[in-house]
């Protein structure tokens, strides 16, 4: 959202000013996580957290790619489950120890040893990255296909959602092999250590926030970058790019593979955060909330929607506890409110108090809005 | 920044000195009821929202229900009893947090609920790991036996096995299975395929629909087709409704080709409609229209909670005797510790409405008299068999030579 408008010299100090504000913020946000969270809230608490902070890893990756690149991601649930998948796949071959078989694959299964496609997450190096590179991978193999045929819009969003009920009818008719409906359950270590010790739990805790703000980190990067730029570019004016020599086409085929890659990520540490993966966060509900979290936290802006998917999130739960039986009412107030009045999200009241701001400050006419709230 | 990172990085290290997976259990970290006022937090843990509302739902009266008659005659061990609802929202990782919820935060003596098999294996963990008391009160697929549940709805040899009894002795040598894809429906089918091998019946197809669906012209015909003696159907919630809407109108008919529905009770029968259902099979434990004087009591007094139009059900029923087997066992182990509890359980009886129940300490099941009931045309199930007598639970149908290949 950089302003080509604003004199050269004002831009540069802008960009200063903005660079230092984003350091604070990291900084700030470090401290929240790393000392704050962990001394105020109980471990039932800050395992919430931990699962708020998963979330927030696919919104940054949705941030990228539907804010900056315009896609409408409406199928991170596919990279997140893949991801979760991989992971709670080795965990469960961890946990039933060598020469056994996982207890679901024993209950449902007629099997007597692992399938093929179970073998190699047996590796736990080749599982670990199996998490963030099969996401990628797929997304690119997809991505390709898509942006190639010139997809977009709405058909771009159909597409991933058909793919996203697809993946999750899938992973409930294979129940020899996938736990089918249940998922993958009871999930006891994570690399050795035992997932029953709070102790280790607060460990994964403070994994994922790293995680979190090494995803933000990069992510910020990317945007500040001149494919960041380009991306912007080709949301706003597809057309222009390609007749400038790029090919859209891989730009935003770029945006969706790291998205991708973090939903993956993300999904993967949800596992010993939670102990569960399952179809159930998968399908196209969940991956509709994923975008919501963003979307009423603002898009476009990291902040906003790291924020408002950790708000959103944290208000599903805590509405949830104390109206039991009507909370969804609630919940659903509250998007049509961040929606219908802030249609850019929450983020976009920080932009309007700043433009005021200016606007008093020098008697200059207001920078024009952002083209992308249009997207 | 540096100082930070370094903070950081010692915070990390600091925390990373848990116990490894064979370290045993080094320590009690079970999260520990509180006991100490007057009265005692029991956990409701439902899915108030979402598909699995609409049955639910009713559990979770049932449970307030039992909850309120045992306040009004002084509570369990003298303290009053205070029931903390939760909303599994019918789905699987917010089952999770809200089972961790209720014990660690509310920190409540014993949880009663969850319905799909799914919920219950995703909180079965968080339990284990807590060594709180669960109280499941749904018939489910067996081949399990979790040290920190009770089943107090029936296993398969409880339900499944008696209906396919049932059909056998009325001569009906093919079936064909209907079922939602999920657990409880393929394990069933798994169970019903190695009885029908060993006991001469023909399965003829089996076909599956994703939970929730209503496409079911295709299968409909199918099942015509296949001139089956029968329909075996574990299909759950609204998609019943759609199946047998098609199945009237592809000609079939409760006299030409019998359906017998294990996940049909009263409540369902009423919102798919008596006239698509009446004269069809379902197989259960309990009916509204079950005999006996505990009964009456219970369908009166829920009537009179929730209203007169509102039926009683097998799962209602479970949920509501699951509360009071869990006070007997208190009492009887003067405790509200699980340990205790689950000590004191077994041979713990009530006089349920669906008759005398007992509990069977090894298992932490029921024994329980299996029922097979015809739907009328009032919406009601009028009872044509039953088992006699109160079968013992055998969750992994050990005592079933034919079932030996299935765990």
């Amino acid at each position: 959202m950089t302003d080509s408008r604003l004199p050269l010299l004002k831009e540069r100090s802008a960009l200063k000013g903005r660079s230092a504000r984003a350091w604070a913020g990291f900084a700030a946000a470090a401290v929240a996580l790393f000392a704050l969270a962990p001394l105020a809230l109980s471990d039932f608490r800050l395992g919430l957290l931990a699962k708020y902070l998963c979330t927030a890893m696919v919104a940054v990756g949705i941030c990228l790619a539907w804010g900056r690149g315009g896609l409408l991601t409406l199928g991170q649930g596919v990279f997140f489950g893949l991801g979760g998948y991989a992971m709670a796949m080795h965990l469960k071959i961890a946990d039933a120890g060598p020469g056994n078989l996982p207890d679901f694959m024993q209950l449902y299964g007629t099997a007597t040893e692992l399938p093929w496609w179970w073998q190699p997450f047996a590796n736990p190096v080749f599982a670990l990255a199996a998490t963030v590179l099969l996401p990628m991978l797929v997304a690119a193999l997809l991505g390709s296909f898509i942006f190639r045929r010139r997809v977009k819009g709405a058909y771009f969003a159909i597409l991933s959602q058909a793919l996203t009920a697809a993946f999750a009818i899938w992973l409930i008719g294979q129940q020899a092999t996938t736990g089918g409906t249940n998922g993958l359950t009871d999930i006891q270590g994570f690399f050795g250590y035992d997932l029953n010790d709070p102790i280790n739990q607060r460990m994964v805790y403070f994994i994922i926030a790293a995680a979190l703000l090494l995803l933000i980190a990069l992510a910020r990067q990317l945007i500040h970058s001149r494919y960041g730029e380009l991306l912007v570019a080709v949301r706003d004016s597809e057309e222009r790019v390609r007749f400038l020599g790029y090919d859209p086409a891989n730009v935003k085929l770029v945006a969706y593979v790291v998205a991708a890659g973090m939903a993956g990520l993300a999904g993967a540490l949800f596992v010993p955060a939670v102990g569960i993966i399952s179809p159930a966060m998968i399908g196209i509900v969940p991956s509709i909330e994923f975008v919501i979290g963003a979307a009423v936290g603002g898009r476009a802006s990291l902040a906003g929607a790291v924020l408002g998917a950790i708000g959103v999130a944290w208000a599903k739960t805590a509405l949830s506890e104390e109206f039991p039986a009507a909370w969804t009412y609630f919940q659903g107030l509250l998007f049509i409110v961040a929606l219908a009045f802030l249609p850019g999200g929450l983020a976009s009241l920080v932009g309007m108090v700043q433009r005021r701001r200016a606007s008093h400050a020098s008697e200059e006419p207001s920078p024009a809005l952002p083209v992308g709230e249009a997207a | 920044m540096v100082a930070g990172a370094a903070a950081l990085a010692a915070a990390v290290a600091l925390s990373a000195c848990g116990a490894k997976t064979d370290a045993g259990g080094s320590s009690d970290k079970a999260a520990k009821a509180d006991t100490s006022g007057d009265t005692v937090k029991v956990g409701l843990l439902n899915s108030l929202s979402g598909t699995m509302a609409i049955s639910e739902v009713t559990v979770r009266d049932s449970l307030k229900l039992a909850i309120d008659e045992i306040n009004a005659k002084g509570g369990v061990l003298g303290k009053k009893i205070k029931p903390i609802s939760e909303d599994g929202a019918s789905d699987w990782p917010t089952f999770a947090e809200k089972a961790s919820k209720l014990i660690r935060e509310d920190r409540v003596v014993a949880t009663f609920g969850c319905w799909t098999s799914a919920s219950r294996k995703a909180v079965k963990p968080v339990f284990e790991k807590n060594k709180s008391l669960l109280f499941y009160p749904v018939q489910y697929e067996g081949l399990e036996e979790s040290p920190y549940i009770f089943y107090t709805g029936a296993t398969t040899n409880q339900q499944i096995v008696p209906a396919l009894d049932y059909l056998k002795s009325q001569g009906k040598k093919s079936i064909y299975l209907v079922g939602s894809d999920y657990v409880f429906p393929r394990t069933a089918n798994k169970i019903i395929k190695a009885y029908a091998a060993a006991n001469g019946m023909k399965v003829l197809g089996e076909d599956y629909a994703p939970l929730g669906s209503t496409e079911f012209s295709t299968i409909a015909n199918k099942v015509k087709a296949s001139k089956a003696d029968a329909v075996f159907n574990t299909l759950n919630g609204d998609s019943n409704v759609a199946f047998f809407k098609e199945y009237k109108s592809a000609g079939l008919t409760a006299t030409s080709m019998p359906v017998v529905s294990v996940s049909i009770a009263e409540e369902e029968v009423k919102s798919i409609g008596s006239q698509y259902l009446a004269g069809q099979l379902t197989a259960w434990n309990y009916y509204q229209t079950t005999a006996g004087a505990a009964n009456t009591e219970f369908v009166k007094a829920y009537k009179a909670k929730y209203g007169q139009d509102k039926p009683t059900s097998d799962p209602m029923e479970a949920a509501y005797t699951s509360v009071y087997l869990w006070k007997a066992m208190v009492e009887k182990a003067k405790s509200f510790d699980p340990e205790k509890v689950k000590a004191a359980s077994d041979g713990i009886t009530f006089d349920a409405p669906e008759g005398k129940v007992t509990v069977d300490g090894a298992s932490q099941h029921i024994y329980k008299t299996a029922r097979i009931g015809k739907i009328g045309t009032d919406g009601l199930i009028e009872q044509v068999w039953d088992s006699g007598k109160a079968i013992k639970p055998d969750p992994y149908l050990k005592g079933y030579s034919w079932a030996s290949g299935l765990s």
